[in-house]
């Protein structure tokens, strides 16, 4: 947003404002903080000019973000879609306001529903980075809360909670986590109410200041919406977050060793695509998540394994390697349990849940 | 008085020679505070005596902010609860060594502003001394505007 400041004309007659002469500049020095980069100015353009959505889109600078959104998150087809769709409304939206079409600000808000760990945190990042760049958003932060931040616990309380949630997330993108809990029916007397219908009132008149999205499991969402008419007609976008298969999550798995500087010999390869297939099938199964928890727990094993042969010299490459018993000794192959359980050999008075 | 101050305003704090500032130029001051991670407070009084350093708070101090839109909202619900009082935006600096408010200016004024009474005390032989009252608080508080 571009904030300009007007100058006094030069007053026709003397009087008392020619005594401050110097207060147009004042002001003007304490602004010029204000022009950071990502404001681009939008020039008006007469009816028949050219414009090229190519170049505008190389301007905005989406395409990194959204090769980002490629590289670092495996899979989510129809997700990543529908977020190409959205930057390209964005993108034509910000043409057609060059010629001075009127066209509201679109309504960005979103609803994010998806089993636990597939993504619904990573991608709502992404999106405020997304927004930023296309200027919809000013600052392009997320704020990320759950019912604790915004519902209070005594009468009066929740209001100036949730307004300062609100406030911390002005020109950014506001992320509720689990949005379902804020309703609950069967406490009549759940603050939970106010907070939504604050909630809405901005939703709906600081459309331009800030962005909210709503995350959680599909069932409880879709009751959610069910008892919040309100909330769900105030939601443009509903993104539907798919399952992982086991090829995607054996991908995902690379993607954090990776980052983590870790390597996999071939059997443990093996392995982790057969601890894969079984964990899927267990309870308390969350995607990416479990993954992350079953490499941290191979990761633990590995420095257990080199700790025990500490008297044999150890180079890089054993360091970095994961290997097969890293993997194998998981309870989810030696008898089909969650590891983290009492008997769990190593991992004993680990206090380490599979989840 | 009438000379310098052509509106009859009261003139404390930040700005106050100018015209009021609009929200825009509002919202570019609190971009200013927040820039410089200052904390900035909603204010309310109806007593515009230059010595009355105690305003009312209106909601909480605000830190943390990255966006003054957040503020302007609060000092819009401040304005449609006190319209006819002077509100103003305190910016206050937690660093070491400053510990003190480093902006202030006045965002809301009554409709009308009655200005000051001076008041005259004749003292020992011929020295006087003078005082200011605001037109403001004659009515007891409460029952003022």
């Amino acid at each position: 947003m571009i904030i300009r400041w007007r100058c006094r004309p030069p007053p026709s007659s003397l009087n008392v404002s020619t005594l401050f002469k110097h207060e147009p500049l004042c002001v003007e020095d304490m602004s010029e903080t204000e022009n950071t980069d990502s404001d681009q100015e939008l020039e008006m353009l007469p009816d028949d000019a050219p414009v090229d959505l190519q170049a505008e889109f190389e301007r905005s600078q989406v395409q990194e973000v959204l090769d980002k959104l490629d590289r670092e998150l495996v899979g989510l087809v129809p997700v990543k879609t529908r977020i190409k769709e959205i930057a390209a409304l964005l993108l034509v939206d910000r043409l057609r306001r060059r010629f001075n079409l009127t066209s509201e600000t679109p309504t960005l808000h979103m609803n994010f529903t998806g089993n636990p760990g597939t993504g619904k945190t990573t991608v709502a990042l992404r999106m405020a980075e997304i927004l930023h760049r296309l200027g919809y958003v000013r600052e392009g932060h997320l704020v990320s809360v759950t019912r604790d931040d915004l519902v209070g616990q005594y009468i009066g309380h929740t209001a100036p909670k949730t307004k300062a949630v609100i406030k911390k997330a002005m020109g950014g993108v506001l992320f509720i986590d689990e949005a379902y809990y804020l309703y609950k029916p069967e406490n009549e007397r759940d603050y939970g109410g106010e907070s939504i219908e604050i909630l809405l009132q901005v939703m709906e008149n600081h459309r331009d200041d800030l962005v909210v999205i709503l995350a959680g499991y599909k069932d409880k969402m879709d009751k959610f919406f069910e008892s919040n008419p309100g909330m769900r007609s105030r939601i443009a976008h509903h993104l539907d977050f798919p399952d992982y298969s086991a090829g995607e999550l054996e991908q995902i798995a690379d993607l954090m060793l990776k980052e983590q500087s870790y390597q996999l010999d071939d059997s443990a390869r093996k392995a982790l695509s057969e601890y894969i297939p079984l964990r899927m099938k267990m309870t308390h199964f969350a995607n990416a998540r479990s993954i992350r928890n079953a490499l941290d727990r191979a990761r633990l094993r590995q420095a257990n394994r080199l700790f025990a042969s500490r008297d044999r010299a150890l180079k890089k490459e054993d360091l970095i390697t994961l290997t097969e018993e890293d993997f194998r000794a998981s309870r989810v192959f030696i008898d089909g349990k969650l590891d983290g359980d009492p008997a769990d050999g190593i991992l004993n008075s680990m206090p380490i849940q599979e989840d | 008085m009438a000379m310098t101050n052509p509106g009859n305003k009261v003139t404390q704090g930040q700005f106050s020679f100018l015209p009021d500032l609009t929200d825009e130029q509002i919202t570019a001051q609190l971009k200013y505070a927040i820039n410089n991670d200052w904390a900035v407070n909603v204010e309310y009084t109806d007593d515009p005596h230059p010595r009355n350093t105690y305003w009312e708070m209106y909601g909480q101090p605000m830190f943390d902010l990255k966006d003054p839109a957040g503020i302007l909202m609060e000092i819009n619900e401040c304005r449609k609860t006190f319209p006819d009082m002077y509100i103003r935006v305190t910016a206050f600096d937690n660093t070491h060594g400053w510990e003190a408010p480093r902006m202030s200016y006045i965002v809301n004024r009554p409709p009308s502003e009655p200005g000051f009474k001076l008041h005259r005390q004749e003292r020992d032989g011929r020295s006087m001394g003078y005082t200011i009252e605001p037109y403001a608080t004659d009515k007891p508080e409460g029952e003022r505007s």
